[in-house]
């Protein structure tokens, strides 16, 4: 069994003094580890950091052997966003959900291409309202995206962004998340039992960046849904890297 | 056939770093046929070191005395900590003789594989000697991997506090490299990093 394929280094373990065992998301075989000979090398040292975008080649002889794989750098992701602790925590939160929320060996090419759209954004100053809307995108890979596109209670649909952008919140506009169903809901229609919705941010109906509070109301959305669904089902805890970013944007 | 003495040494050198079991044997035989000249003194400094040496109180670095030499060496600048992942960072800082100050040993970094949590590093103890009145500056010389500068960042909102300027090591080109054998990381960081000449 032989295979090469595009790939963004999602975690890595040391085995021994020289080898590695890295994680891997490809394009088209999903998330994949794979034993690195010399990973603990100088030469790999750059090479397998979470979110470095790898030219990956993987060899064993049966499929679902742990095989051994060769790493080439393609794209230096985490060395440009070491020196930011936010684009830090970011990259190191996507790359730690990916690992513990998808299944091995499975194709993902969609979340494949939302992380490398994810890690090319964040040199943009809109990073973190662009984080949030990749783990919407997350959910929505494996299955459990969230409908923000009409209100669950009246069916009111969400106005066009143009339409959203510049003005108040109006009484239509989409404001909750059911944390059940994850339907959104309307201001008017969700006032009586907000207590027990969950905020949805503007930003993510109207689009546009969010500001801190928004970010944090996104994160704690996208959060909930992930520990229901994705996380908790399989009694994983959420990855302490995302604890590290949500904690960054607490007031 | 080897004897059941000999045997259980080679099994515990072969746990050494950087010593397979093929290796161990060899040096197994070596200590052997040495046996007055390196295989008594060498058990004879194995005992004395596992009897007297310790973590320092002070920074965590190991030596016979606590605190270490380097915290009770009166001739270092109080004025810089320089924070440190483990003992063998520490031993890399003093070979390059470049820092005066003093140091201070984490245990560790921030990982979530290896299952270490911010409640792991003795950040209390870190933040403690920074507010010091004789401290204003601590250096932090994590890895520039993603779990040695996420720790770094992590340890630079705790001392925020302390009144110290908190700095880092500078990413960039080795002495000796050459930009072609380089990667991309390294060279993006080296000219973010760029100094007017």
């Amino acid at each position: 069994m032989e295979w090469r394929d595009e790939a963004i280094v999602l975690a890595v373990r040391r085995l021994g003094e020289g080898a590695a065992v890295a994680s891997l998301l490809t394009r088209t075989h999903g998330r994949h580890p794979g034993l690195v000979r010399g990973g603990q090398s100088k030469a790999y040292r750059g090479v397998l950091l979470p979110g470095n975008r790898v030219d990956a080649r993987w060899r064993a002889r049966l499929a679902d052997q742990l095989g051994g794989l060769r790493c080439e750098l393609v794209g230096a992701h985490a060395a440009a966003a070491m020196d930011d602790p936010g684009r830090l925590a970011a990259l190191a939160a996507a790359c730690a959900l990916c690992e513990a929320a998808l299944p091995e060996r499975q194709p993902h090419e969609a979340v494949f291409e939302a992380l490398l759209a994810l890690l090319d954004a964040l040199a943009a100053e809109s990073w973190p309202s662009v984080y949030v809307h990749w783990e919407l995108a997350l959910l929505r890979a494996l299955g459990y995206g969230l409908d923000l596109s009409a209100c669950a209670a009246t069916g009111v649909p969400a106005p066009p962004p143009a339409a959203a952008e510049g003005v108040g919140r109006a009484n239509d506009e989409l404001a909750y998340v059911s944390p059940r169903t994850g339907r959104a809901v309307s201001l008017s229609a969700g006032a009586p039992y907000r207590d027990r919705l969950l905020a949805l941010p503007r930003f993510l109906v109207a689009g546009g960046e969010g500001d801190a509070a928004e970010i944090r109301a996104g994160l704690a959305l996208t959060g909930h849904f992930l520990d229901r669904h994705v996380l908790g089902p399989h009694a994983i805890p959420m990855p302490p890297a995302r604890s590290r970013l949500v904690d960054r944007f607490r007031g | 056939m080897i004897g059941p003495e000999i045997d259980r040494l080679i099994q515990l050198l072969a746990r050494l770093p950087g010593l397979g079991p093929r290796s161990a044997r060899r040096a197994a035989l070596h200590l052997v046929e040495k046996r007055d000249i390196l295989m008594a003194p060498l058990a004879e400094a194995l005992a004395e070191a596992a009897a007297n040496v310790r973590a320092c109180g002070v920074c965590g670095n190991f030596d016979t005395v606590d605190p270490c030499s380097i915290c009770a060496d009166a001739g270092r600048d109080d004025r810089e900590i320089c924070v440190v992942a483990d003992v063998a960072s520490l031993w890399a800082m003093e070979r390059a003789g470049s820092f005066r100050g003093r140091y201070h040993v984490l245990g560790g970094l921030l990982s979530a594989l290896d299952g270490i949590g911010p409640e792991d590093l003795g950040v209390a103890r870190l933040t403690a000697r920074a507010r010091d009145s004789k401290v204003e500056e601590v250096i932090l010389a994590t890895p520039a991997t993603v779990e040695g500068q996420t720790t770094a960042h992590y340890l630079a909102d705790c001392l925020a506090g302390c009144g110290v300027t908190v700095s880092g090591l500078a990413h960039g080109v080795p002495v000796g490299g050459e930009l072609d054998y380089l990667d991309d990381g390294t060279i993006s960081a080296a000219l973010r990093a760029r100094r007017r000449l």
